[in-house]
């Protein structure tokens, strides 16, 4: 049966048709669906753990203990994780372990570009590369038995447009769970102190001569020999660009990315004339093939930087740069932004109004940055907020008194701000922190985190209680504010500003699109047209359903125009009427 | 070996329903026969931002992504959208525009002003430029969130796929009350 997947779906399928049935993650655009599809299936365990680093270590325990254990993160949560891959790599996996890393060329949600296909190199573990979502579904149970044979972790590389597209996909027949779940003692291998290390260093390299052997023969590793005078090499998306463009070229279609079928590729290289290597971002197979003293042509015509589509490829192969003849008109932007009622906007309107400097981090409050709010000074990675604060309250001094605010959400705080500010209390910080608690991780669509009180399965479950944990990490002032009354979050913010040591405010609010919210969403608001002096100070909020027009003079009359509400789109939420001087909007 | 591969873009604004009615398409055209790739970004841009979907189909096709200047039809759920993907149509492409027109931030506050002259300008650069009221005539068909479906009823007279497929599918992607009301709203915009 054929059915319309996109890749992470088929992910998700390929995973439990090769009768997996165990899966840790943290969510990140583009890899999120995966385990929320995979979590829907019959008889499966399948976890968000608070962050990357944990996922893949949950995922190394289950296989260690005998189940074949899969773990999903985006290509920048490998980072995070990349601590315990890089010595799993050393210790094998016992029974099987795929890591999938969703990398997003383009950025299109993501704070870097880095090509992930550089680590299964560094830390010497194969890596396969889709290019659609059948072989999105095969290749992960291919991953798996590799990662069986040859006792390594396997790296399932996707992108976003793999990932986001969709394409047929025929089903099988799911293969049923098998438990060769067991604890079984080997120190040797799985005690990594240097002296056991060095041993498995060297197995690490016996297992990538055997997986560069394997890679020979590999199924998914494929020659099309059509036309002889042009050769492409290439893996993944690229590939469809590719063959879109020029179907009657010869291709080397690699499945496996690392390591690489040396052999093959000579092959492949002796029977055409001109070679072409076509990737996005990194030019990963191009070094290893010229290092191969093999010729190719790539990066001197291929773009280093976004993801590619069958145009760049054939305008850089035909060498045609002709200027697109319908050029883009000139039309106003679309800038994502905060919704309607979001809790974020009253606690920015008010930070971007002080005099302070904002260390953000990465959740829907970082729309925040922009007008009219810019309420946030600074995004580099998950968590940095706290220790940048506490960094930069330090080198300032009192330079910095009463000026550095950090704010962090909820979920990003519990993936990696508790470290940070346990130093803070710990380093005696002066700065502020605020924990931006929507109740729930919107940024990549609402999924549950340890402070929800809910797992991915949907079971209750112990609920992180913050104003306690922070209490613990020893920090003593400690407030909860709403950030819906923008007068008390202006009072707190200013209040603990002016104290010394760390202080955190825990601005409390669901979510509004928040599934288990109790609170309605209120009524919409009106401006009454009669009282409005078109002053324009509710348009500071960057509200959507609130608009301004013009309207003509009258005598006498200073305003030339009034602002109005959308009452399809307000949620309610009260603030234009907090900043309204003139009560005209009820 | 013919092979031709049409590419159709889908445009428009986050909540319009874009995503919903580019699975529908596709749905269709498998159940047609036909290869079919799509594809979408997901993450920052539902905030409000952008929304595009490209769909392709033919016997065999390998990217889900179009080329710049190779886009056969456009339907634009927002008027101004339109104007935005100009790059990606053909020259012979056909244009299908709803009449809605959702203010982007710096129209709302008065700082620029809504485009001007959107039909007239599509009018003299293309041959085929359908207007379309679609939220007018979903509301005729009984809800105002159908008007994707309205749209894709004006598509459906330029796609080779027959009725009954469209009725199958359109009956498989909505729970059994909203049914009779879709299948009313696909109805008046292919007529429309
Ligand atoms: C290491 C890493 N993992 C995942 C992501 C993707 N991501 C960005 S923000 C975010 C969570 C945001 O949730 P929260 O902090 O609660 O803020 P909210 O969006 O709810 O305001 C995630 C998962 C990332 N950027 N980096």
């Amino acid at each position: 049966m054929k059915v319309l997947m996109s890749g992470n779906e088929a992910i998700a399928r390929g995973v439990y048709e090769a009768g997996v049935r165990f899966a840790a993650a943290y969510p990140g655009t583009p890899s999120t669906e995966i385990l929320e599809e995979f979590s829907k299936y019959e008889g499966v365990y399948a976890e968000w753990s608070p962050n990357e680093k944990v996922a893949v270590e949950v995922a190394i325990g289950a296989a260690l203990a005998g189940e074949k254990a899969l773990a999903v993160m985006k290509h920048v949560g490998v980072n995070v994780a990349a601590d315990p891959i890089f010595t799993v790599s050393y210790t094998g996996t016992n029974s099987a372990l795929v890591i999938v890393s969703a990398d997003d060329p383009s950025l299109h949600s993501s704070q870097n570009e880095q090509d992930n296909r550089n680590y299964a190199k560094f830390a010497k573990i194969p890596m396969l590369e889709p290019a659609d979502a059948q072989e999105a579904k095969e290749f992960v149970k291919l991953a798996f038995e590799i990662s069986e044979k040859f006792d390594t972790p396997v790296f399932l590389r996707s992108t976003t447009r793999v990932s986001h597209s969709k394409s047929l996909v025929s089903l099988e027949e799911p293969l049923p769970h098998q438990d060769k779940t067991r604890i079984s003692y080997n120190p040797e291998k799985f005690v990594m102190v240097p002296a056991y290390a060095r041993l498995r260093r060297v197995e690490v390299e016996k297992r990538l001569v055997n997986l560069k052997e394997y890679a020979e023969i590999f199924s998914e590793n494929k020659m099309e020999i059509n036309n002889p005078d042009v050769g492409i090499i290439t893996a993944g998306m690229p590939y469809n660009y590719a063959k879109d463009v020029f179907p009657d070229y010869s291709y080397l279609k690699l499945g496996m990315v690392y390591p690489l079928p040396e052999k093959l590729i000579r092959e492949f290289v002796a029977k055409v004339k001109k070679i072409y290597v076509v990737e996005e971002l990194d030019p990963f197979l191009e070094e290893q093939i010229k290092a191969m003293g093999i010729k190719v042509i790539g990066k001197e015509i291929f773009p280093y930087t976004n993801e590619f589509d069958p145009g760049i490829i054939e305008n850089a192969i035909n060498k045609s740069t002709k200027p697109s003849t319908a050029s883009v008109q000139n039309i106003p932007s679309r800038p994502p932004n905060l919704c309607p009622g979001c809790p974020h906007r009253g606690l920015f309107y008010v930070l971007g109004k002080l005099k302070v400097f904002v260390a953000g981090d990465i959740g829907c409050y970082t729309l925040s940055f922009m007008k009219p709010l810019e309420g946030l000074h600074s995004c580099i990675c998950m968590g940095a907020s706290i220790g940048m604060a506490h960094g930069m309250s330090k080198a300032l001094k009192e330079k910095g008194k009463g000026k550095i605010v950090g704010v962090i959400g909820d979920s990003t705080f519990i993936h990696s701000g508790i470290t940070p500010l346990l130093n803070m209390a710990y380093n005696k910080s002066n700065a502020l922190i605020i924990i931006c608690d929507n109740s729930t991780t919107a940024m990549t669509g609402m999924q549950e985190h340890p402070a929800t009180g809910y797992t991915l399965l949907g079971e209750k479950t112990k609920q992180l209680d913050l104003k306690v944990l922070v209490s613990a990490l020893g920090i003593d002032n400690i407030r909860v504010i709403d950030p819906y009354d923008l007068k008390e979050t202006r009072n707190a913010i200013k209040e603990e500003l002016a104290k010394d040591g760390p202080s955190v405010i825990i601005s409390q609010r669901p979510c509004v699109l928040f599934k288990r919210s109790k609170l309605k969403t209120e009524r919409a608001l009106k401006i009454d047209p009669d009282k409005c002096t078109g002053c324009k100070v509710c348009l500071g909020l960057g509200c959507p359903p609130i608009s301004w027009q013009k309207i003509e003079k009258k005598e006498g009359s200073k305003r030339e125009g009034i602002a109005m509400i959308d009452e399809t789109l307000c949620n309610g939420c009260g603030l234009c009427m907090q900043v309204c001087k003139f009560g005209s909007i009820s | 070996m013919d092979n031709e591969v049409k590419s159709i873009l889908l445009a428009g604004v986050g909540g319009q329903g874009i995503l919903r009615a580019s699975d529908i398409m596709c749905e269709a055209l498998m159940e047609a026969g036909f290869d079919v790739k799509k594809s979408e970004v997901h993450g920052m841009a539902q905030r409000g931002g952008c929304v595009t979907s490209h769909v392709r189909y033919g016997s065999k096709v390998y990217s889900p992504l179009a080329k710049l200047e190779s886009i056969d039809i456009i339907i634009s759920f927002e008027k101004m959208e339109t104007m935005r993907y100009l790059n990606y149509l053909s020259k012979d492409a056909s244009l299908i525009v709803n009449s809605e027109k959702i203010y982007p931030p710096a129209v709302n506050i008065g700082d620029l002003p809504y485009p001007k002259d959107i039909t007239k300008l599509l009018q003299e650069r293309y041959k085929t430029v359908q207007k379309i009221d679609a939220t007018e005539l979903a509301q005729k068909a009984g809800n105002v969130k159908a008007a994707n479906v309205v749209l894709l009823g004006a598509i459906s007279n330029l796609m080779e796929i027959n009725s009954a497929i469209w009725e199958k599918i359109i009956k498989k992607s909505f729970p059994e009350k909203l049914i009779k009301m879709n299948l009313a709203a696909f109805q008046i915009g292919k007529t429309a």
